[in-house]
């Protein structure tokens, strides 16, 4: 068709500026979707975050333990189907300079712990033997390919949180049921923690990180986390009891302004893409008036005119838009690779791509509406005396 | 000469023509009455600035006048909205420029077919027709040319067979050798007198050039937007 045979002609006419608007708008859609992904990955925990646990954490704050003997009246709580306990570990790994060997150690309930963790997929024959060695310990599969953890490693810790030098033996890899699930974590016996405590420090003894708990109807939530909170009301340690999910949101809302930057950012792209991408339209079509001009003249309509001058906007924003996109997976992939345990998951998400196509084609269309507006409203005979 | 003269094919009746700049408003043409025979080859000339370009705008009906009609082959132009205009535009006129005005990312046969392309004819019909127009103007070889690959008087020629290639029985146009060489310009005249004896063409042209006004058969002055 005429039109579109026009528009490609008119978008190769200046090679150079069609280039380097492809590219500008290719740049911020790369950036915009390398946004977006950070700002999910960031908040991935909560989206991974299961609808039928609850944690219950200490009530001032999150750092300081609570006592072992909660366990079971926890459990017997009306609602509750299981309950286990963590505990951070921290310690240091090699270099600690470097992101990778920052990895979260965790010490769990290990009876218990997998029986509320389905999305931890780990054969029973290794949990089995992890369950029967007191310094063995289970670690993701994405941690051990960055490590190269294999079954029968040793993994040597220097304890600050608990100090002295910890030594943990790979019995089992567990790999994530769900793209979203964290495969970066090492867990050991909180069993083998509290008796080298007991030995070092017996004030410590008998005190767990948080508890975790599956409750029987998701509905429930807000009674069970009532009644748990009630029973240790008067207790020394205080708990709060919140739904998974919000727990996890309490993290993320920790580094919010972080992300709230980030978002402003990714915002300003779209400014910018629209900037970039209506500079050029607006300087082509306000060369070509006169040529317009004459293809009204000739009987050519305003949605000729309006053809052209949107399809040379909707060709440079749907080259660049994809180019973007593209570029997108590339820059995750880099960013998931230079911090591996830092964002443990990071995946483009299908709303990022759809919102950076979108952002793309509307500013294809944005950017023509002002140029085609006036070639619309041009008088034929005055855009004729129009020097192009 | 003077044999094929029959009724009229223009007629601009009582026409005033005044701009608005701000509040002011300036008179450009005043009163205007002509009628254009058909068959005529009529030479508008007068100094810049007379309203000569508007007044053959106002005929073409690119523009429209404030006050008086504008009747074409028996269509009161005014009349028509702008969509109907520019269907009746293309039927019925060819346009030629002092500035060619070709695309210049088409060809010269792409440039040529410009007007075809808002009818109904075939792919095969158009191109006999581009081709035919081409060959008329003596540009048979040059079909593949782009606009800059091509001289002043041989853009011309491509905007004249642009303006033909509909067959249209008015042609008008503005200046057409304004910006030509004398031998160009030459060629561009024997052409327009062509296409006036030979294929029965009534042509409006605004000129600056009395060698190119000799071709014409009636000269009509304009003189600060009335007719002297
Ligand atoms: N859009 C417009 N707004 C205001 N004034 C205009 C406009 N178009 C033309 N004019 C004025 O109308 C007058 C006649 O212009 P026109 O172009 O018809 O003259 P012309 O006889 O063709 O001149 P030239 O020989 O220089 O081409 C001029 O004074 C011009 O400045
Ligand atoms: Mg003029």
């Amino acid at each position: 068709m005429f039109v579109l045979n026009l528009v490609l002609k008119n978008t190769l006419r200046h090679k150079l500026r069609t280039l380097l608007t492809i590219f500008g708008i290719a740049i911020a859609v790369a950036a915009f979707g390398f946004i977006r992904t950070i700002v999910t990955a960031w908040s991935a925990g909560v989206e991974a975050s299961a609808q039928n646990r609850m944690i219950t954490r200490h009530a001032v704050s999150f750092i300081l333990p609570l006592p072992y003997s909660y366990l079971d009246r926890i459990a017997n709580v009306p609602g509750v189907s299981a309950a286990s306990f963590a505990n951070w570990f921290g310690g240091v790994y090699k270099d600690a300079a470097d992101f990778k060997n920052f990895f979260p150690r965790i010490a769990v309930e290990s009876d218990t712990y997998f029986d509320l963790y389905p999305e931890f997929i780990i054969s029973p024959d290794q949990l089995a033997l992890f369950k029967a060695e007191r310094n063995a310990c289970i670690v993701g599969a994405k941690l051990a390919a960055e490590q190269g953890f294999a079954l029968g490693d040793v993994i040597p810790i220097e304890g600050d949180i608990f100090p002295g030098r910890w030594e943990f033996t790979v019995r089992g890899i567990y790999r994530g049921r769900d793209r979203t699930t964290d495969e970066t974590q090492m867990f050991f016996h909180w069993k083998y923690l509290n008796e080298r405590i007991r030995e070092m420090q017996p004030a410590r003894e008998g005190m767990v990180g948080w508890y975790v708990i599956q409750v029987d109807r998701p509905d429930d939530m807000p009674r069970v986390g009532g009644e748990i909170d009630g029973m240790f009301e008067n207790s020394r340690a205080r708990t709060k009891t919140e739904t998974e999910r919000e727990f996890q949101q309490s993290f993320v809302s920790m580094s919010s302004s972080i992300i709230t930057s980030l978002k402003a950012a990714s915002y300003l792209i779209v400014g910018i893409i629209l900037l970039v991408l209506a500079n050029t339209i607006v300087m082509s079509a306000r060369e070509r008036m006169r040529e317009y001009a004459v293809l009204k003249t000739i009987g050519f309509s305003g949605i000729h005119i309006v053809g052209l001058i949107g399809g040379e906007s909707m060709v440079i924003a749907i080259l660049g838009g994809a180019i973007g996109l593209a570029l997108t997976f590339p820059a995750a992939g880099a960013l998931a690779a230079a911090f591996p345990t830092f964002f443990p998951i990071v995946n483009v998400e299908p709303l990022t791509i759809i919102i950076a196509a979108g952002v793309s084609l509307a500013a294809g269309l944005v950017a023509a509406m002002f140029p085609a507006m006036r070639a619309l409203r041009m008088n034929t005979a005055d855009g004729l005396r129009s020097v192009g | 000469m003077g044999e094929s003269i029959g009724r009229p094919m223009v007629e601009v009746r009582n026409v005033s023509k005044s701009y608005h700049r701000d509040s002011i408003e300036i008179p450009v043409l005043q009163q205007i009455n002509i009628a254009v025979p058909e068959g005529e080859f009529l030479a508008l000339m007068g100094p810049s600035g007379s309203g000569k370009t508007t007044l053959l705008n106002l005929i073409a009906g690119i523009d429209r006048p404030t006050s008086g009609e504008v009747i074409v082959q028996g269509t009161n132009i005014g009349q028509l909205n702008e969509s109907a205009l520019a269907r009746w535009r293309a039927s019925h006129i060819g346009f030629v420029f002092q500035f060619y005005n070709l695309l210049p990312v088409l060809t010269a046969f792409d440039n040529v077919e410009l007007p075809l392309l808002l009818t109904n004819l075939s792919k095969s019909e158009r191109r006999n027709r581009v081709e035919l127009a081409l060959k008329l103007v003596g540009l048979a070889d040059r079909m593949a040319h782009y606009p800059k690959q091509l001289s002043g008087g041989q853009e011309q020629r491509v905007a004249i067979a642009r303006a033909i290639v509909t067959d249209p029985t008015l042609l008008v146009a503005d200046e057409p050798t304004g910006d030509l060489d004398k031998v160009s310009a030459g060629e561009i005249m024997d052409l327009l007198d062509r296409l006036n004896k030979e294929f029965r063409k009534t042509i409006v042209m605004v000129t600056h050039d009395p060698r190119a006004a000799e071709k014409a058969h009636t000269v009509t002055h304009l003189e600060k937007g009335e007719l002297a």
